[in-house]
């Protein structure tokens, strides 16, 4: 929700090269930077997962709800299950989740957003309302109710997320999609006769490349942040070993008024840096392509720019 | 009026689809858990109520057509059937029950959160680079970054379970009878606390950014420096001038909140086992009992359409542009 709000009152100006002035940008940006690094340790740590912590990360080592010690660095849950193993596993199905459902919901996104913006009239009304009424329908809700009748598993819960989660993307890239669909160089691509997928994919997609990978970021937020929501409620894969999972567990056993912090708090924490990554990362991409919200020397604005 | 016209249209259209995604759900899953729920509770159900709940749950003999039109008119006519898990309660009324705590919770919340979250950022964005603009919003944002239903875990546990400073479950004492005395109106309170506050946390940075990028925006229009340069106090600038215009965003979002009011405390609900809405329907779905989780989905959609289009007549007693076309 941060990260929708973070963009919403932001009008988005096309780069006419996105290419080498917006990587240059980031990397130079310390926020991004920031998010980056941190994102990359948390992928190298779910790809190095069974290398680190070879077998299955559920079987019971040890004696029940240790403390953190030199042996279990994060102690153990009230089963006996090594909690670091848990938490650096587990970032596998979170991240795997967060990923899919993202680019997914994005490229549902695109895909109405170009449609509605290109076809216009009949087409941009019906995708419009489409859009509108998922946007609307209480999301939390939603989720639980479709995963209450759909057969418990990591495809329900994917599909769950996407099915909730496209309508924002959707209604972002339209407004974008729609401001360069009247720029002369579109009129000039119908005009010369170009395909509707081409000026679509070709013309129109590239110059909105910044806020594609806004809501890209955004959707992932989300991703990660819902199948937490969801398999916490109980709702999600039991089985699998995921962030969201292991806080499932350590409700249902009582961790909290055990006063075992150690088991709920790692997965609570890798969840939030995630999040908060990936939050610097969207939060930079904003600042590169947006020069109004950059930090200024002077206290006073000078330029006025008549945007809105 | 066309406006609101269009409006109320788009709302009877959103309501009518979540009514249909109702409707198809339970008739389209696979794994039939309809069957799997009356295999569960046959003993405790009267023949005449299984026919009902057979009926509105799809286990039906009539053509579809048939039985959509059935299943609209036992929507407008009120009738939800009884609910399973607390049989043989009408769905309505338990239903009315718990609306009220969620209402009570969510729009503490909602207010505290979008009034401080919202001065907030007319602050951050009228100090562009001072404590609160710079220090706050990283901040916010790293709350923000954190499950809901984890902040809220924290602190139970924290003010809850360690400090002993406020209640940890339920919205007042157990055997406390309600009444409006002053006794059960602070126990109240203090159940709120918890729970409100993890709301507010997580969802002020939003509000409180949002409210910063429109300001700055607004604070670099013509008629700021034209008030400046007529000599009037900054503080008068700041809010009648610059705030009032950066307001409209806000108050889009405030509507948006107003859903995430009935549908998004399910986590804090859960976590306080809080007696609203949200916690019902977690339930509800624990016990399989379809009749009373489609009845909470419709009421808690029908109460954010509805929340929106109250936010759509504001929009229009304070945009006079939606007013002119």
């Amino acid at each position: 929700m941060t990260t929708a709000i973070l963009k919403q009152p932001v009008e988005h100006t096309a780069a006419r090269k996105p290419n080498r002035s917006f990587v240059h940008g980031l990397i130079t940006n310390k926020k991004a930077l920031v998010g980056m690094i941190v994102m990359l340790v948390f992928i190298a740590l779910a790809l190095l997962a069974p290398v680190l912590f070879p077998g299955d990360p559920s079987r019971i080592t040890a004696m029940a709800s240790l403390e953190p010690s030199s042996e279990h660095w994060l102690g153990t849950t009230a089963k006996g299950q090594d909690v670091l193993a848990l938490t650096v596993h587990g970032s596998r199905s979170s991240l795997f989740v967060g990923l899919t459902v993202g680019f997914a919901s994005t490229f549902i996104g695109i895909l109405v957003g170009l449609a509605s913006a290109y076809f216009g009239k009949f087409i941009d009304e019906a995708l419009s309302l489409v859009t509108n009424i998922f946007l609307l329908l209480p999301g939390l809700p939603l989720l639980v109710i479709l995963a209450a009748f759909l057969p418990p598993g990591l495809g329900t819960v994917i599909l769950v997320l996407v099915v909730t989660g496209w309508a924002g993307s959707a209604r972002v890239l339209r407004s974008q999609a729609l401001s360069i669909r009247s720029k002369d160089f579109v009129a000039a691509a119908v005009v010369s006769g170009e395909r509707a997928g081409r000026i679509m994919f070709r013309e129109i997609l590239p110059n909105m490349a910044s806020i594609v990978m806004g809501t890209l970021l955004a959707c992932v937020i989300y991703g990660i942040g819902a199948q937490a929501g969801l398999e916490f409620l109980g709702l999600g894969d039991v089985s699998t070993v995921s962030w969201g999972n292991n806080l499932f567990w350590a409700g249902n056993e009582g961790a909290l008024l055990t006063g075992s912090w150690w088991v709920f708090v790692p997965s609570g924490v890798c969840i939030a840096l995630v999040a908060f990554a990936l939050a610097l990362v969207n939060y930079a991409v904003d600042e590169v392509t947006n020069p109004r919200l950059r930090k200024i020397k002077t206290p006073k604005i000078t330029e006025r720019s008549a945007a809105k | 009026m066309r406006f609101i016209l269009r409006r109320l249209g788009f709302y009877l259209i959103a309501f009518w689809a979540s009514i249909t995604l109702n409707f198809l759900l339970p008739r389209f899953m696979p794994g039939d858990p309809v069957s799997r729920m009356f295999a569960r509770s046959q003993d405790r159900l009267q023949p005449e109520q299984i026919e009902a709940l057979r009926k509105l749950l799809g286990v039906d003999s009539r053509p579809l057509w048939e039985q959509y039109i059935g299943y609209l008119h036992n929507v407008f006519t009120g009738q939800m059937g009884v609910s399973i898990s607390r049989f043989p309660t009408p769905v309505t009324e338990v239903i009315s029950t718990q609306i009220g705590w969620t209402l009570l919770l969510g729009g503490t919340a909602l207010v505290i959160a979008a009034v401080v979250g919202n001065l907030l950022g007319i602050l951050a964005a009228w100090r562009r680079g001072g404590v609160i603009d710079s220090a706050l919003p990283p901040v916010l944002v790293f709350i923000g970054s954190f499950p809901y239903f984890w902040l809220a875990m924290g602190a139970l546990y924290l003010f809850g379970v360690v400090l002993g400073w406020f209640p940890i479950r339920h919205a007042f004492t157990d055997g406390l009878e309600p009444a409006f005395t002053w006794e059960f109106i602070g126990d109240v309170g203090a159940h709120l606390v918890l729970p409100a506050l993890t709301i507010v946390l997580v969802s002020i940075g939003g509000w409180m950014l949002g409210m910063r990028n429109t300001m700055i925006a607004t604070n670099s229009e013509d008629y700021i420096t034209m008030a400046e340069a007529k000599g009037l106090r900054p503080g008068r600038i700041m809010l009648r001038y610059a705030a009032r215009n950066a307001m409209l965003p806000s108050v889009t979002s405030f509507g948006m909140g107003l859903g995430f009011v009935v549908g998004g405390a399910l986590l804090t609900e859960v976590v306080f086992a809080y007696p609203g809405v949200g916690y019902q329907l977690l339930n509800a779905v624990q016990g399989l009992d379809y009749p009373l989780m489609q009845g909470l989905f419709l009421t808690i959609t029908a109460a954010v359409l509805l929340a929106n289009f109250l936010v759509d007549i504001l929009y229009v007693r304070l945009d006079p542009r939606v007013r002119s076309n």
